[in-house]
């Protein structure tokens, strides 16, 4: 006979579910309020939208450390906390982006913003678990949504960017799918700390490494898609082309620290059991991806398509943090999205100002980079603002990502890897070419003369997030101190 | 005033910050005030400067990062307090004599954002605050060459940048594994030079250290094989970025290596002697000879300016007081008269639109004051006895002479050669008959030309014929500086080369 099974609430542990359930409880309110009445404009969405996050922020700092919930899945470690914080304020940072003077086509439905909610409970339901089947869950759940988002842009770019992004991630998907059961097959277990007990005991049996080789390779392929890694990365421009700037730039944010995240319970686990071929793959990979990241993007014609490739390139950095596999490597990685999110967002979205209905300037690209020529004499605060993102992400001190570049770059010399920091200066040196070359265009070239140069996208909101964003990379040098402390702080309290 | 360091530092910057706001005609006006209260304040420090304290003086400790070891700290010592002063005035004289009509306001708060980097980078004892002014003085010199420069202004800044800004990385990674060997050995992370110079390394990281701090440097001095940014960049700058450019920037990197290469890798450094010195006499000799080749005056500078940064670099090498010392003041003086001579090369452009010396002819007849200004510039450049130029070569040339009596030679053929091409630029452009008729009714120096030369004139000789004032601080320094490393050495072939230096000096103080 059946015994019942009994589980007690407190066992569940539910507080660990309640920033993901308030994010989709607010999608659903988004819903409801659209079938009550479908004449709502969209800023009534977007600040609903920053509501719900902000409530979500609130629950996620109120989570304690090390804490398990729902029968164990849930894993609330500082890692989970500071990366659900930084995909929240990424977030937030975003949603105003919709309030701009014309009108965008995707942001008058409000199944956006509910679906922008939903992918947000993807993210965090990637980061917060160490199970391989909720992590797919999350992963799909956010990526389906985010493939909606970018077709909802209604352009034929936009399409193709979308079922670019959604075949290459079905395949990312397929991948990981078969990586998590090659894991299952060799060790019983689909979570993670279970995996790295029985992994660390049968280690030593011969002929286990090529079992693990196969199994990590199947996930790095799936995570080399997600965080597009060189050779992987081939879908990225593509996609950030066509999509929309601010959904660009959230692009090479958000979902990225989701998936470095997994990577990092993933890669990490093998690392740490001494596994170091994974190590090795892993900084190769890094190396080229940001060597060849760079390289392509110095003969880009478009802005877009330089920062989607300067994006790689970062992304680049981020991964030699993550084979460093120390304690401050990890905080780098943090450390450097926390940064890298208020620059690269504020440079998306001067794009996003900038941005004409129709192609004016070229029938390729909508931002070529004549576009901005003699962009100083347009619009001169614009440009000195678009030229200091530039400065910062061609790692110029004392602006943000420098103090994220020197904490990685410190991090690889701690590890004994002085090769890796130098490589990563040199990528530094060859990326403040292609930086360079929009502020030459900006502040050394004349407008062009015949066609309209206005740029009238424009509004109160987005001055507001620029001005944001510029604050936070001119000011880094007085929050480094109490971020670092923190991340440092919630890092090693997991374990990392 | 304690905070001086800070004031001077931050002055400019928040002045630069209020110029946006200040009317386009008032512009210059504004930007000459500020830089003169920007060199009073130099002035101030130097009045204030306790010149028998050898050690730091005006401290001020602020921690920005205390886990990272970063922190905002800075001091000023004889080595680095004339280079101060030096910055204030050249920024001054620069905007006083400043010629352009496009976008000045834009062109004086540069120049204001500049100065602050400049005075910055001379005062950070924080490696991180260091490296921070360091590269941030690209961006202002990147605007100033490619908004008002000549033709091949776009190339010519970004060439600029880049070399520089790819040699500093490879210095931030020095740096960094610098403050990495320090965590290992106290358990503290700290990026403050003074905690960093009590630190004593084993030769071979001493060496590799060397070499990381010597990309970055080298690049910026500009050393012989380095140098072929500095050619297009001074061609293309306006002649206020070339000013700058040749009697401030390029210092940055000579004092970077009396800062941080000597007093950190005593060992390294003495083994770098002679590489250095090899590359510091082509760097003399070949860009001479350059020199001699060119047709454009403004060339014939920037290329002897490339030779005198040779001497500096042989001084700073020649691990002795005199050497160390004289370099110092050569910097000195290779600010004051090669900004001069920019100037009056901007003098001439302004008037003709061209710089090639083939184009004049017999201008001492024409320009009487400017000829004998340019005369005594140009002889202060070839180091004539009694001009600024004299007193620092001399003491290179002597502190360099115990290390290699050779060498020593080969690097005063520069005054020869030196002589030889400036003298036929001299010859060229001021002698014989006015052959060409744009050149017959050409104005001699105006009253603000006058103004922003002459104090330089006075410059040049006041310090050539009594330097004490100037000398004595830079000395004190350097010889603390020299027993310091005398004690940090560990190699006998160090200790043997700072020692020997040390004796002769007390011999020659009992005579």
């Amino acid at each position: 006979m059946l015994q019942p099974i009994n589980v007690s609430l407190e066992s569940l542990n539910l507080i660990t579910l309640a920033p993901m359930l308030i994010v989709i409880a607010g999608a659903l309110i988004i819903l409801v309020l659209d079938l009550i009445n479908d004449k709502l404009h969209k800023s009534l969405y977007v600040m609903l939208t920053l509501l719900v996050l902000f409530v979500d922020f609130g629950a996620v700092l109120g989570l304690n450390v090390n804490e398990r919930g729902f029968f164990d899945v849930m894993l609330i470690d500082g890692i989970s906390i500071v990366s659900q914080l930084l995909i929240i304020v990424g977030s937030m940072i975003f949603t105003p982006l919709a309030l701009t003077s014309k009108r965008f086509h995707e942001y008058s439905y409000p199944e956006f913003f509910a679906m922008f909610l939903f992918m947000v409970a993807g993210f965090q339901f990637m980061v917060t678990s160490d199970n391989l089947i909720l992590i797919f869950v999350g992963i799909e759940t956010a990526s389906l949504a985010l493939y909606t988002l970018i077709a909802l842009h209604n352009r034929a770019n936009s399409y193709e960017a979308a079922v670019k992004y959604f075949t290459m991630g079905a395949l990312a998907a397929a991948f990981y799918a078969m990586g998590s059961a090659a894991i299952y097959a060799l060790t019983g277990s689909v979570e993670l700390y279970k995996v790295a007990e029985i992994l660390s005991l049968r280690l030593g049996e011969t002929g286990i490494m090529i079992t693990i080789f196969g199994a990590s390779m199947l996930l790095l392929v799936a995570f080399a898609f997600k965080l597009s890694l060189f050779p992987f990365h081939t879908w990225a421009p593509d996609v950030y082309e066509g999509a929309s700037a601010p959904l660009a730039g959230y692009m090479s944010i958000v979902p990225k620290i989701a998936a470095i995240v997994v990577a990092i319970r993933i890669f990490g686990m093998y690392i740490d059991l001494g596994v170091e071929w994974v190590r090795i793959i892993l900084m190769v990979l890094a190396v080229l991806t940001m060597t060849l990241a760079n390289i392509m993007a110095l003969v880009q014609e478009d802005v877009k398509r330089m920062l989607a490739y300067s994006s790689i390139s970062h992304a680049g950095f981020v991964m030699a943090a993550l084979a460093l596999s120390t304690t401050e490597g990890t905080t780098g990685i943090f450390l450097y999205y926390a940064l890298f999110m208020f620059t690269n967002l504020g440079a998306f979205s001067m794009l996003w100002i900038s941005r004409h209905k129709n192609r004016r300037f070229n029938q390729r690209y909508d931002h070529p980079y004549e576009k901005f020529s003699g962009f100083i004499h347009i619009m001169p605060v614009g440009a000195v603002i678009m030229a200091l993102f530039m400065l910062s992400l061609a790692g110029v001190p004392p602006f943000s990502i420098f103090w994220g570049k020197i904490y990685i770059m410190q991090a690889a010399v701690n590890s004994g890897y002085v090769w890796l920091a130098i490589v990563m200066g040199l990528n530094s040196a060859i990326a403040a070419y292609y930086y360079l070359k929009l502020i030459v265009y900006m502040f050394l070239k004349d407008p062009v003369k015949d066609v309209d140069t206005v740029y009238y996208n424009l509004s109160k909101p987005l001055m507001a997030v620029i001005g944001l964003a510029t604050v936070a990379t001119i000011g880094a040098i007085f929050y480094v101190q109490p971020l670092v402390s923190y991340l440092y702080y919630m890092i090693s309290a997991s374990g990392y | 005033m304690d905070n001086i360091l800070s004031i001077l530092v931050f002055f400019p910057a928040i002045a630069g910050l209020l110029g946006f706001v200040v009317n386009k005609e008032s512009a210059r006006a504004y930007g000459i005030t500020v830089a003169a209260i920007e060199f009073f304040l130099s002035l101030w420090l130097w009045f204030s400067f306790d010149a028998s304290n050898a050690g730091m003086q005006f401290v001020e400790i602020i921690p920005l990062i205390p886990d990272f070891g970063v922190g905002y700290y800075l001091g000023v010592d004889g080595i680095s307090l004339f280079i101060i002063i030096l910055a204030t005035l050249m920024t001054l004289i620069g905007m006083v004599s400043m010629n352009i009509a496009k976008n000045v306001k834009n062109m004086i708060i540069t120049l204001l954002f500049l100065e602050m980097t400049m005075v910055g980078v001379f005062v950070s004892l924080d490696a991180i605050i260091f490296y921070v002014f360091w590269e941030l003085s690209l961006v202002p010199m990147l605007y100033i060459i490619g908004a008002w420069g000549g033709p091949l202004r776009i190339y010519a800044s970004i060439k600029f940048f880049l070399y520089t800004f790819t040699g500093s990385l490879i210095m931030l990674v020095g740096m960094l594994f610098v403050a990495y060997v320090y965590h290992n050995l106290t358990g503290v992370w700290s990026f403050a030079i003074t905690d960093w110079y009590t630190l004593v390394l084993p030769v071979d990281y001493q060496l590799w250290l060397f070499a990381a701090f010597f990309v970055g440097f080298a690049i910026k001095v500009p050393m012989f094989p380095f140098h072929t940014w500095l050619p297009y960049a001074h061609g293309q700058a306006p002649t206020i970025g070339s000013v700058i450019l040749a009697a401030v920037l390029l210092k940055m990197g000579t004092y970077g290596f009396v800062r941080f290469s000597l007093p950190m890798f005593p060992d390294a450094s003495v083994m770098a002697i002679t590489p250095i010195a090899v590359l510091a006499i082509i760097m003399i000799i070949y860009t001479a000879m350059v020199a001699y080749a060119q047709k454009d005056m403004k060339q014939v500078i920037a290329y002897s300016s490339v030779s005198h940064m040779g001497i500096i670099m042989l001084g700073i090498f020649a691990m002795n007081a005199e050497g160390i010392s004289g370099s110092v003041f050569q910097m000195l003086s290779h600010g004051i008269v090669s900004g001069a001579l920019f100037m009056l090369v901007g003098v001439i452009y302004d008037r003709r639109h061209t710089k090639l010396m083939s184009e004049f002819g017999g201008l001492a007849s024409v320009m009487p004051k400017y000829a004998v200004i340019f005369g005594v510039m140009l002889m202060a450049s070839v180091g004539l006895p009694l001009t600024i130029g004299f007193v620092g070569e001399f003491l290179v040339l002597l502190g360099f002479y115990q290390v290699s009596p050779i060498m020593t030679i080969l690097a005063g053929t520069s005054i020869i050669i030196g002589a030889i091409y400036m003298l036929s630029l001299f010859k060229q452009s001021f002698f014989g008959p006015v052959t060409n008729e744009a050149n017959k009714t050409l104005k001699d120096l105006d009253a603000k030309e006058t103004m922003s030369l002459l104090p330089l004139v006075a410059i040049v000789i006041w310090l050539g014929i009594y330097p004490k004032p100037v000398l004595e601080p830079i000395d004190n320094s350097v010889k603390a500086m020299l027993s310091f490393m005398d004690e940090k050495a560990i190699t006998v072939e160090a200790k043997d080369m700072i020692r020997t230096a040390k004796t002769k000096i007390i011999i020659e103080e009992v005579k």
